[in-house]
């Protein structure tokens, strides 16, 4: 029995640490740049292949290649938000309009990279084996040291970010813009470079959780979606913008998933959809908003 | 007396255009028929999509929903009854799922809507996946095939009823009530439009017609399973469809149904790994570029000739 | 019996009140006003009387029909219409379908389209817009804005009419003007509780004022009466 609920817990914390950090990265997207990005999961995909391919390839350590890919996925998100979401949001009339616009372009940018990484790598599921000797713990769970290794990883980079955001000048300025991005500019911040800076900062740790999930499972062009998916929920369960509440409610995300895939695994999507509908209808700030 | 005249003549061509649609079978190949369908059926899920989305501006990912009920309506229904019996049961089934949703969700705003709208989707697909594998021991069913023609009349029927019903709630009070809700929701509730119940009851209609189109679909596919039948392709392409067409206008989503459609049977036989691809890109310039649709440029660059013209 | 009648009305934000106690009660024919410095509640007030928000506690009467509760859409259609302190008018639709939306849906009776467009155009050249009912509304100046908003809240047929600042930010003949306008409403017979800050207007057209100064009554009387009440010009000179 002990060992059982140790399992569940173990397991849903290895697998919030990543959910965590894809849902921060989201949050960020969504908070201050104000795009719904539901392109989120490919940049995850794409992390995820730019590692397979650095370790199969160019046999680079997989830990190291967070140092390719970050700055790799960094600056295509950059780029893009300058590129495309500057621009539909001098268009769009009200803010309402520009999360629905922003929002739709996405799904071109999900179709895009989804069938750009398929011509590059190709419609078949890609994996390697990294880490994978068992870690006892006590009672008798055992871990895989890979799955050990993305949750202390993925803490450390929401740790580091957060402290980022808090200390640095340039988080300040993030947070001044995403509470009140008219006065942030009036008093000097440059208001554009900072939205594209959030959304690179948000596809770079789409594209380090990326890093990780390829260390533990297999990757394939068509997996963002549904991590895309998994990081609405716990975005809004956390309460939109708000980057602790996605990370606590991502590490809640994982444990609730845990133990319904412990109980019937076949239920485990279509909990984690109604656990969020019901969130929607009865507190649409979420469990950790005001 | 001009534009009574303009009006005629309009009629007279769209009748025109209706009765080659009814004869087409005669002289056409079953090919035709089967692309006409196609086309057909993105039409009425685009603009049963435009009825509720293009004046409210509440972007809703639900079609693929409804027209998955639709589906599944026709899946198990299947033989025992008549195609009349299962398209109205279809119909009235997307109908009350609708209603439902759209009491609990409607007073969401903006994006949250549009998310849960898009999670309906999908918690239904996954729950009928479940139910299919653990209860009855399936993955897909056999849907009883019908005739080409009777697709494609049966496509074409739902299309014209569906067009008329846009047309004249567009123009009639409702119309112009739910596009006071898409400027301002909390003026046109004080200027007396009960916005709740005019939000559910476009919702549930537009519902309606994905219902149909899905049971008709189903009986020309023959094989649906839970990925098939919620596919989320079938909400982004109509929204994706509208906004390209323009939702300003009703002939707008039309004219986005009929090049998309057209493009995908032109794309997946020529360029298969493309197609995604190009209509990815296709999505991202159409808003980035022409966020008042094909028909607000055509509109525009109407406006900028009459201009020149007047000046000359 | 007064046409509007609000008993103990309180509103919370958090655990701020907005509006604390306050009884009014408005008789058929006047023109009210409510004054008071910025944040004192007095739009908080006029939402609560057209059902944007619940008092808690607190009554609020029409025409005796106790309409706590009520949604907004069926307070209009009892006879209640209303302005907005920053214009909410539907920018895309024209300034005929403006009006157009109150004679549809204003009036608890259906009202067949011919008489709907002929009330709506006859209200159009009331307030003096007949010439750009075609036009988008947005394209229309501040001041004709503020003007098509009192004709579609006139749409439904109101007996009530409930004017949030309609003159702030107007120049000085356009206040002349919508004060004229003020008193052609009230020539036919429509009562009018009305938010200002230009106290020419309120002092020229209201009958009876209720001063709110942080969310309380503290003074209510004639024009002359509440220009003397000590605390009222206490609280305008103190801020």
């Amino acid at each position: 029995m002990i060992e059982t609920i140790l399992n569940v817990v173990v397991d849903g914390l290895l697998i919030g640490g990543i959910y965590a950090l894809i849902a921060v990265g989201l949050s960020l997207q969504y908070g201050v740049a104000k795009v719904l990005n539901i392109a989120h999961g490919e940049f995850i995909m794409l992390g995820g292949f730019i590692t397979w391919t650095s370790y199969k390839v160019f046999g680079i350590n997989p830990l190291l290649s967070v140092a390719i890919c970050g700055p790799l996925i960094f600056v295509l998100g950059f780029v893009l938000h300058l590129a495309l979401f500057k621009r539909i949001r001098m268009t769009s009339e009200t803010e309402g309009a520009f999360e629905g616009n922003s929002m739709l372009a996405c799904f071109g940018l999900m179709f895009i990279i989804q069938n750009v990484a398929i011509l590059i790598w190709g419609a078949g599921i890609k994996g390697y084996s990294y880490l994978g000797f068992p870690v006892s713990f006590g009672g008798g769970a055992v871990f895989p040291a890979n799955r050990l290794t993305t949750l202390a990883v993925a803490v450390i980079i929401c740790i580091v970010f957060y402290l980022f955001l808090s200390r640095s000048h340039m988080g300040k300025g993030i947070r001044a813009a995403a509470q009140d991005p008219d006065t942030a500019q009036l008093v000097g911040v440059d208001i554009n470079r900072v939205l594209a800076l959030c959304f690179g900062f948000g596809a770079l740790m789409a594209g380090l959780a990326g890093t990780l999930v390829s260390m533990c499972y297999k990757v394939e062009p068509t997996m963002g979606l549904e991590y895309t998916i998994i990081a609405i929920i716990v975005v809004v369960l956390g309460g939109m913008g708000s980057i602790l509440g996605s990370f606590l409610g991502g590490i809640l995300l994982g444990l609730i998933g845990s133990l319904v895939s412990h109980i019937e695994p076949g239920l485990t999507l279509a909990s984690f959809y109604l656990i969020f509908m019901i969130l929607l209808l009865v507190k649409p700030t979420g469990i950790f908003g005001k | 007396m001009i534009l009574k005249s303009k009006r005629l003549f309009y009629l007279l061509c769209l009748l025109l255009f209706l009765l080659i649609m009814l004869l087409s079978p005669l002289y056409t190949s079953d090919y035709f028929l089967i692309l006409v369908s196609n086309i057909l059926m993105y039409i009425v899920l685009t603009v049963s999509w435009t009825i509720f989305s293009g004046p409210t501006g509440y972007i809703s990912l639900a079609p693929a929903a409804f027209f998955g009920i639709g589906i599944y309506t026709s899946a198990i229904m299947g033989s025992q009854f008549s195609l009349p019996v299962i398209l109205a049961t279809g119909a009235a089934a997307a109908f009350c799922c609708a209603l439902l949703v759209g009491m609990v969700t409607l007073r969401l705003q903006g994006i949250y809507f549009t998310i849960f709208t898009f999670g309906l989707v999908e918690l239904l697909g996954e729950v009928v996946q479940w139910w299919e594998v653990n209860v009855t021991g399936t993955t897909g069913r056999i849907v009883p095939g019908t005739e080409y023609t009777t697709v494609y009349y049966t496509m074409l029927g739902i299309a014209v009823v569906l067009m008329l019903t846009a047309y004249i709630i567009k123009h009639s009070r409702y119309g112009l009530a739910l596009q006071s809700i898409g400027e301002y929701e909390e003026a046109a509730g004080h200027t007396g439009v009960n916005v709740t119940a005019l939000k559910i009851v476009s919702f549930a209609v537009s519902a309606l017609f994905m219902g149909a189109c899905g049971v008709i679909m189903a009986t020309r596919w023959t094989y649906i399973d839970p990925s098939i039948a919620f596919n989320p392709l079938f909400s982004f392409l109509p929204v994706l469809m509208a906004i390209f067409g323009g939702v300003a206008h009703l002939f707008g989503p039309v004219i986005g149904a009929v090049i998309f459609s057209y493009l995908e049977e032109f794309l997946t036989t020529q360029f298969p790994y493309y197609y995604m691809l190009i209509f990815g890109v296709i999505l991202v310039i159409a808003i980035v570029y022409l966020p008042t649709g094909l028909t607000g440029l055509i509109r525009k660059l109407g406006g900028r000739l009459r201009r020149r013209h007047a000046n000359t | 019996m007064p046409i509007l009648e609000a008993s103990g009305v309180t509103k919370y934000f958090g655990g701020l009140a907005a509006v604390s106690n306050v009884d009014l009660s408005v008789e058929r024919g006047e023109v009210y006003g409510l004054i008071g410095p910025n944040g004192a509640g007095k739009t908080t007030l006029f939402n609560l009387i057209a059902a944007s928000l619940v008092p808690k506690p607190g009554i609020i009467k029409f025409n005796g029909i106790n309409i706590t509760g009520k949604k907004p859409y069926q307070v209009c259609r009892l006879g209640l219409g209303m302005t907005f302190q920053t214009v909410k008018i539907f920018a895309n639709m024209s300034v005929l379908e403006n009006v157009l939306l109150g004679s549809f849906f204003g009036s608890p009776k259906y009202v067949p389209l011919s008489e709907a467009r002929k009330r709506s155009e006859e209200l159009l050249e009331f307030v003096g817009l007949s010439e750009a009912a075609p036009t988008p509304a947005k394209d229309l100046t501040l001041s004709s804005q503020k003007r098509l908003e009192v004709a579609r809240a006139m749409a439904g047929n109101p007996e009530l009419l409930l004017l949030d600042e309609v003159m702030a930010g107007l120049t000085q003949t356009e206040v002349s003007e919508a004060m004229r306008l003020v008193n052609r409403i009230r020539e036919q017979g429509i009562t009018i509780v009305m938010i200002e800050h230009v106290m020419k207007a309120i002092m020229n057209l209201c009958d009876r004022i209720l001063v709110l100064h942080h969310g309380e009554k503290i003074a209510e009387g004639t024009p002359e009466q509440v220009a003397k009440n000590e605390q009222v010009i206490a609280v305008y000179l103190g801020e």
